[in-house]
């Protein structure tokens, strides 16, 4: 790299003191946003990913004989409390959990009231499906009243092949609730809007009577089924529940759970650094993969990714054809002049109007308006239950398309009037007509330009909370916007999305002191979805510059 | 078609390479000189032509309130190269413009007079612009290749008459850059950018790409101004040859390029015709003053 060499005084003869102090304001200023964003990145980074690692479980004694196990999150000075000797006290927060016996997750202790810390071997760790993190010892494996294994060390051992076991079983119930049982639930749903819509069809009394009675069958046939397949479901979850362990918590409590509801058993004091970094990579996949549980405290945020990127590439679909056919008019076709002036002030005026305005603007117009209408006109057998007359999917990234459309005209409209004059000379010379030079020259030469301003199109979607918060986002939704039942694709459905999670995890869970990791993580998460669709959007875009790239004067 | 032509590009700075100022001529002639336009039979404007291919009688052009050409009438002769030379600003880039209808694209455009190829009006409300374009070729002062492959820059103009046949296209690809003296240089070569060229090999790709849609008239607009001496006589050799199929009009400054390669010379000043002869007549014995005091460089 060439240094630059400062000019002395002796050879310029004029001191540029000015010129010196604003390029290193200039530099300073970067340096300050390279810093921020570096240290964002880290406080997400330690913060969220610091959450699944795996720590020791402590067990101590206090000088009032209570015993506690957990393990410890944070340690702090206790504010005003200095101890005898001159040294700052300090006090430690541990993770007790035992969430059923105890009530609450979390527990504050001043180290000058410990007496004794110990890592005990045996010391086990339970992730449940409810309750969150039991930490104890085990004492006893039984089924019903039959004991199967005692002792600790027993018990563990006899816990892993049941455990496997068990886990087949919970995959064959998440099949039969989700497959089977699901699709006659749909198709049960289905029968009753069939059912709805011949009472509102205009037919003679035979005919109904008739037809009522077809779907009548249909619908005893269905129950039936339904019926059957619900009893071998609680069959299933009686047989999964069955066997149980039996636990003692550090004060000597003992607490039984169903071996069918443990996601992890663990000994986190026998672990190696191995067995602790595949644990490691197993939570992260959780978390990315799986649904959420415990009201977004535990699990994954599968569905809030997903509802994150279909919204985002739904949202693109909208605004590229919307914004690309609008700047190709204001440049190409429309006679320059006022009035195509005012509506490009009013098109970058659109830029800066708040999100929310725009989150009202599309539950006023697409939810009640078009979604109503079209309630009426084509699901009157649903109502009340309104279908495309409340928030989704479809709603929320046709209103974010409106919202970012104005960054891709401006966009494209840059694009276009990058390509030289001579260009499109060149083609019309060539009798080409106008609409052949603009579709095979123009738009091409434009078409980085053109990516550029979807590439910020999507990015500011990705980011946007306030306004589908109105239009069809939710906490919690109980299906994916794409599954097997026919139309694949439910342009209706609420969704999940990242932002919204952080905001729900963070400041409406009901333990916000477990989650706040979790907040970092998703922020985390969040900022890599993103930054993953505009390198995905980036590299198209540098694919196309290399094929169309066009000259430099 | 045309109504949709008309509008478009912003009237911008880009329409002063074609609009300029008096002031950019700077020099001064006597008005009475310029006064009325040349009589029918003045003996300044009489080249012995053998087929004349495209007449122009009586046209003039503004933009908006500015008049750039002034009742302008000659003859071109077919498969001859005619020159236009004059000063920066007199009207022979906009002359040159309006034998195919490129004027259009500019609003506020006004013409007057008429320009006829082979006879036929290319004013006619029944004329197809697009047709024209196709009749008459064009090569422009900057080489301007579209941000395609140079194969594609070829076929552009065979596609956009509807040609879909790759092997016609092949051919016609091989045929046109053969016929602009660049097949050897970018036969390998033929699916890379075309602005992976040099200066020279983009502007004979344009007229390779001009030559692909077979037309009967080329028009060169100042197409060595931005070249080194070597790629020009490229050209101008090339030129030579593309005399033989196609009637070449070149507007140049550079007067010794007229006289080395025209068959005859257009001196147009200030929106005027104001000398229209063999190209060695006009060099040697030029009949106006103006005309000498130019090609003597006396000013412009």
């Amino acid at each position: 790299m060439l240094r630059r060499k400062k000019p002395t005084k002796k050879n310029t003869g004029r001191s540029d003191a000015i010129g010196e102090g604003l390029t290193a304001l200039c530099g300073g200023a970067l340096a300050l946003n390279l810093l921020l964003v570096a240290a964002l990145l880290v406080v997400l980074v330690v913060n969220g990913m610091g959450y699944f690692w795996q720590k020791g479980l402590l067990e101590i004694e206090l000088d009032d004989g209570r015993r506690l196990m957990g393990e410890l999150q944070e340690r702090e000075e206790i504010p005003g409390g200095a101890s005898g000797d001159g040294e700052q006290a300090m006090r430690m927060r541990i993770k007790v959990g035992n969430r059923d016996l105890t009530g609450q997750d979390f527990v504050w202790i001043d180290e000058p009231r410990i007496v004794s810390r110990e890592h005990p071997v045996e010391a086990v760790l339970l992730e449940r499906l409810e309750w969150g993190n039991f930490y104890g010892s085990m004492v006893e494996l039984r089924r019903g009243e039959q004991v199967l294994a005692s002792g600790p060390d027993e018990t563990w051992r006899a816990l892993g092949p049941l455990r496997e076991e068990k886990a087949d079983q919970s995959r064959a119930i998440h099949r039969l609730e989700r497959g089977e049982i699901g699709d006659i639930n749909h198709e049960l749903e289905k029968l009753r809007l069939v059912q709805r819509r011949l009472e509102l069809a205009d037919l003679s009394d035979a005919e109904r009577g008739r037809r009522a009675e077809e779907i009548d069958q249909s619908v005893v046939r269905a129950q039936a089924q339904y019926d059957a397949l619900s009893r071998q479901l609680f069959a299933m979850r009686d047989e999964l529940l069955a066997e149980t362990v039996v636990m003692e918590a550090a004060d000597g409590t003992r607490q039984v759970v169903p071996v069918g509801q443990i996601v992890r058993a663990l000994r986190p004091n026998e672990m190696g650094l191995g067995a602790k970094l595949g644990l490691y990579l197993g939570r992260l996949w959780e978390f990315v993969a799986d649904d959420p549980r415990e009201s977004n405290t535990e699990g994954g945020i599968f569905p809030a990714i997903f509802g994150t990127v279909m919204m985002v590439f739904l949202m693109s679909f909208a605004v590229a054809p919307l914004g690309v056919l609008a700047a190709l008019y204001l440049r190409e076709y429309a006679r320059q002049g006022p009035l195509v002036r005012m509506v490009r002030i009013a098109v970058n005026n659109l830029a800066g109007v708040p999100s929310i305005v725009f989150g009202v603007f599309g539950l006023g117009f697409f939810v009640y308006l078009v979604g109503g209408s079209i309630d009426r006109l084509f699901y009157p057998e649903a109502l009340p239950a309104p279908t495309y007359g409340t928030g989704g999917i479809l709603w929320a990234s046709l209103t974010l398309a409106l919202l970012t459309v104005p960054v891709v005209i401006v966009a494209t409209e840059e694009g276009l009037a990058a390509v030289p004059r001579v260009v499109r000379e060149g083609s019309l010379a060539l009798g080409a007509t106008k609409f052949e030079t603009i579709w095979r020259v123009v738009i091409p030469a434009a078409g980085p330009g053109i990516l550029t301003g979807l590439i910020l199109a999507m990015a500011r979607a990705a980011g946007e909370v306030a306004p589908l918060m109105i239009v069809g986002m939710v906490k919690l939704a109980p299906a994916l916007p794409i599954d097997h039942h026919f139309p694949f694709v439910h342009f209706e459905r609420k969704f999940m999305h990242l932002g919204f999670h952080i905001y729900d995890v963070g400041f409406q869970s009901p333990n916000v002191e477990a989650t706040k990791p979790l907040v970092f993580a998703t922020a985390l998460l969040l900022i890599v979805v993103v930054t993953i669709m505009n390198l995905v959007a980036i590299a198209v875009r540098n694919h196309l510059r290399g094929k169309y790239a066009t000259s430099a004067v | 078609m045309a109504e949709s032509l008309e509008v478009s590009f912003e009237p911008s700075q880009e329409n002063q390479e074609a609009m300029p100022t008096d002031a950019e001529a700077g020099y001064e002639l006597p008005q009475a000189d310029l006064a009325s336009s040349p009589p029918e039979d003045d003996p300044a404007i009489n080249p012995q032509l053998e087929r004349p291919i495209l007449d122009v009688s009586k046209l003039s052009l503004w933009y908006g309130p500015t008049q750039a050409l002034f009742d302008i009438s000659l003859s071109i002769p077919e498969k001859r190269i005619t020159a236009f030379i004059g000063p920066s600003g007199c009207g022979k880039s906009t002359l040159l413009r309006c034998f195919n209808r490129l004027n259009d694209l500019i609003d506020a455009v006004r013409i007057e007079g008429d320009v006829t190829i082979e006879g036929d009006s290319i004013h006619d409300a029944a004329q197809d612009v697009n047709a024209l374009r196709k009749r008459v070729g064009m090569v422009f002062q900057k080489s301007n290749p579209f941000p395609k492959s140079i194969y594609e820059n070829v076929a552009y103009g065979p596609r956009v008459q509807g040609l879909r046949d790759r092997r016609k296209l092949d051919e016609i690809v091989e045929t046109s850059l053969r016929g602009a003296a660049l097949w050897d240089e970018v036969k390998d070569r033929l699916n890379e950018s075309a602005l992976g060229l040099s200066g020279g090999q983009q502007q004979r790709l344009c007229i390779a790409r001009a030559i692909a849609v077979e037309p009967e008239i080329i028009l060169l607009d100042e197409p060595c101004s931005a070249l080194d001496p070597i790629a020009t006589a490229k050209i101008e050799s090339l030129m030579n040859e593309l005399k033989e199929k196609y009637t070449l009009i070149i507007v140049t400054h550079n007067m010794q390029q007229a006289s080395r390669i025209s068959d005859y010379t257009a001196f147009l000043y200030m929106g005027r015709l104001i000398e229209y002869q063999e190209t060695e007549k006009l060099f040697i014995n030029p009949i106006k003053k103006q005309t000498e005091d130019y090609i003597t460089g006396r000013f412009g």
